[in-house]
């Protein structure tokens, strides 16, 4: 069991480690990242260019760059129409379980919170998906706190089985795998793999993840590249905003995402967006806010950056800047969320992990889109395993 | 005069107009059809929702060929299987093979695309292979039995017309098959321009999906490529770029 004294970059027992490329690059630019040399010329430039490099992306996350929040929207608004039309993918989440085996500081489903613990049994989350099917989802993102022990592949890979019943396109957002247990999911039915890296500062990183395997950072780091030498389609990436300086996170998370996609141009990316939300013993962490404008800046950034990429708008956020965003630069959204373990068909089994702001059904998410002029989608891609 | 039908895989076409259909909101699917006047009207297999809500195929009217398309195939092994699907849900046999491995900037690739050709058309579709225009490509497609072939004009999405003009040009010259410009194409002037220099037929879908006025844009890129057909038809005129021609033989000196 790794614990804090233990350094984040040794691997435990079982951790397969493939090549720190990306994770070295990712890195180094990580650290040179100096947002304050960005000149409001700089921003000007990336904005006239036509495909993005890194560079512009930095000058695009600078606090150079925040008064250039209309024309940012503006590009991003035309690129999105560009790549997706007026298409919105539609989707739900499903905890299954919110066991956990880690002690990640600001997280609800940390093992040191005395929470509501539950796993949904098969009968469980084959009554779960049957009800969410029935709404009209095509797409379901499965998830789980990241426990081995209680949570095992074997159980995810059960549940993936059972959900190739109903839908079209299958994610998961679990604990990070090897890459024969990501091809045995796949093999099973998911498509595609979320993981969060929380912050790419390594001493913030050994902060505030006190024990556990997801103390270890690079087994972390390179989960989306393991998940597609395991055959998965497309792999999510994000950081943690707030929890350490968001500019800089931002800046890693972007880096992470493009460098994967020139070394796996296949590769379908997506980016998601969580902030810091209130949940249980969260009082001293938090060292910089992210308010709705700086959120916005980071989407747009991301959409200019990768102007083919997923960007997904969750449902932390309030109907109101969900409504802003999406269309503008987000092309999928959350619909009828619920962030307790189970909760489709009836009461939830286990506590949330954080608060949601925007609690809109399908036909109320969907409503919406159509009144935006926005096409919502259900299913965008064929599993052909 | 005889009539001017496009003919693909033995169907006879009177539009030269075909319609994609990834970015259009649903509800405006018949109307731009009509505006456009299209018969064929291509879906992404993947976006067919069969027996569930917003599904393309419920859609598009009964009476226009579906063009399905293997968008999100990444090689020839799933574009086929992708095929073979759209198939099963009674698309009929024609296919539009896209094989794409690149995220970034949505190229077809031309190798995988030939293998599918081979491997469909033996299966007795309909193949019309999107590809990068390449001349040997297209041979090669051509001997594996594609029924037309349909080279991008620029990147798919970004409008930018003909950037591969003379590369299409090549084809229009040596492929005995129907060429249709595939991607790219951003405004009717360009689709004008495709058709006059003996393009068979014209896709679009970005530039009247992102159009202020999508029905008028249909109607307009409809316009543009019967002009542009009339105009090859009707054989251009000479045109004398950038020479200017002497009124007077610069050779009289000679003597006879």
């Amino acid at each position: 069991m790794k614990n804090a004294n233990s350094d984040v970059m040794d691997y435990l027992e079982g951790m397969e480690i493939i090549s720190h490329n990306i994770l070295n690059k990712v890195d180094s630019l990580y650290t040179s990242y100096d947002y304050n040399s960005y000149t409001q010329n700089d921003v000007k430039i990336a904005l006239s260019k036509e495909v993005l490099d890194l560079n512009d992306f930095a000058a695009l996350l600078s606090p150079a760059a925040t008064d250039f929040l209309e024309e940012m929207a503006s590009r991003a608004k035309m690129e999105t129409f560009k790549h997706f039309g007026n298409a919105v993918s539609v989707y739900t989440p499903l905890y299954i379980a919110n066991y956990c085996e880690n002690y990640c500081v600001y997280c609800g489903f940390n093992c040191m919170n005395k929470i509501n613990r539950a796993k949904l049994s098969e009968q469980e989350i084959e009554s779960e998906l049957q009800a969410i099917a029935k709404q009209g989802f095509k797409e379901i993102l499965l998830l789980t706190g990241e426990s081995r022990k209680k949570s095992s592949v074997e159980y995810i890979g059960k549940a993936v089985t059972i959900a190739k019943k109903y839908f079209a396109t299958i994610g998961i957002e679990i604990y990070p795998l090897n890459i024969d247990e990501y091809a045995y999911l796949n093999s099973l039915g998911a498509d595609y793999v979320s993981v969060y890296q929380e912050t790419y500062n390594k001493e913030k990183y050994a902060e505030q993840h006190l024990f556990g395997a997801k103390r270890v950072f690079p087994y972390r780091f390179n989960a989306q590249e393991r998940a597609l030498k395991g055959g998965m389609r497309g792999v999510c990436f994000g950081a943690l905003l707030g929890l350490d300086d968001w500019r800089k996170d931002a800046y890693a998370t972007g880096c992470h995402a493009y460098l994967i996609q020139k070394n796996y141009p296949q590769a379908e990316i997506s980016f998601s967006c969580p902030r810091m939300r209130p949940f249980i013993n969260n009082k001293e962490n938090n060292p910089k806010d992210v308010h709705e404008r700086q959120l916005l800046q980071v989407l747009l950034a991301y959409r200019l950056l990768m102007p083919y990429a997923t960007l997904n708008i969750s449902t932390r956020e309030q109907e109101s800047f969900r409504n802003g965003v999406v269309g503008l630069c987000c092309n999928k959204i959350s619909a009828g969320s619920k962030v307790g373990v189970g909760g489709h068909d009836g009461e939830e089994k286990g506590d949330e992990q954080f608060d949601i702001s925007d609690s809109r059904s399908l036909e109320e998410i969907n409503q919406m889109l159509e009144q935006k002029g926005l096409q919502p989608i259900f299913t965008d891609s064929q599993y052909l395993i | 005069m005889q009539e001017d039908k496009l003919v693909i895989g033995g169907r006879e076409f009177d539009s030269r107009f075909i319609l994609g259909s990834g970015k259009f909101s649903l509800k405006f699917m018949q109307s731009v059809i009509e505006n456009a006047q299209v018969e064929m009207v291509t879906v992404a297999l993947r976006r067919a929702n069969i027996g569930g809500g917003n599904n393309i195929l419920d859609y598009i009217p009964k009476n226009i060929t579906l063009l399905p398309n293997t968008s999100g195939a990444r090689n020839a092994e799933e574009a086929v299987r992708i095929a073979r699907l759209a198939r099963e849900v009674g698309c009929g046999d024609f296919v539009k093979l896209e094989i794409i491995g690149d995220s970034k900037y949505l190229l077809p690739n031309n190798s995988e695309t030939i293998k599918a050709t081979e491997i469909l058309a033996k299966e007795g579709f309909i193949v019309m292979p999107y590809m990068y225009p390449d001349l040997y490509a297209a041979r090669d497609l051509v001997a594996c039995g594609a029924a037309a072939v349909m080279p991008l004009a620029a990147p798919i999405g970004t409008n930018k017309g003909l950037s591969t003009k003379d590369f299409i040009k090549i084809l229009v010259d040596e492929i005995d098959l129907p060429i249709i410009v595939d991607a790219g194409i951003g405004r009717p002037s360009q689709a004008c321009e495709a058709m006059e220099m003996g393009v068979s037929a014209i896709m679009a879908n970005t530039a009247i999906a992102t159009a202020g006025n999508v029905d008028m844009m249909a109607k307009a890129f409809k316009n543009a490529i019967i002009a542009g057909r009339q105009a090859y038809s009707a054989g251009l005129g000479r045109v004398l770029d950038n020479k200017a021609e002497a009124s007077s033989p610069l050779t009289g000196f000679l003597e006879d």
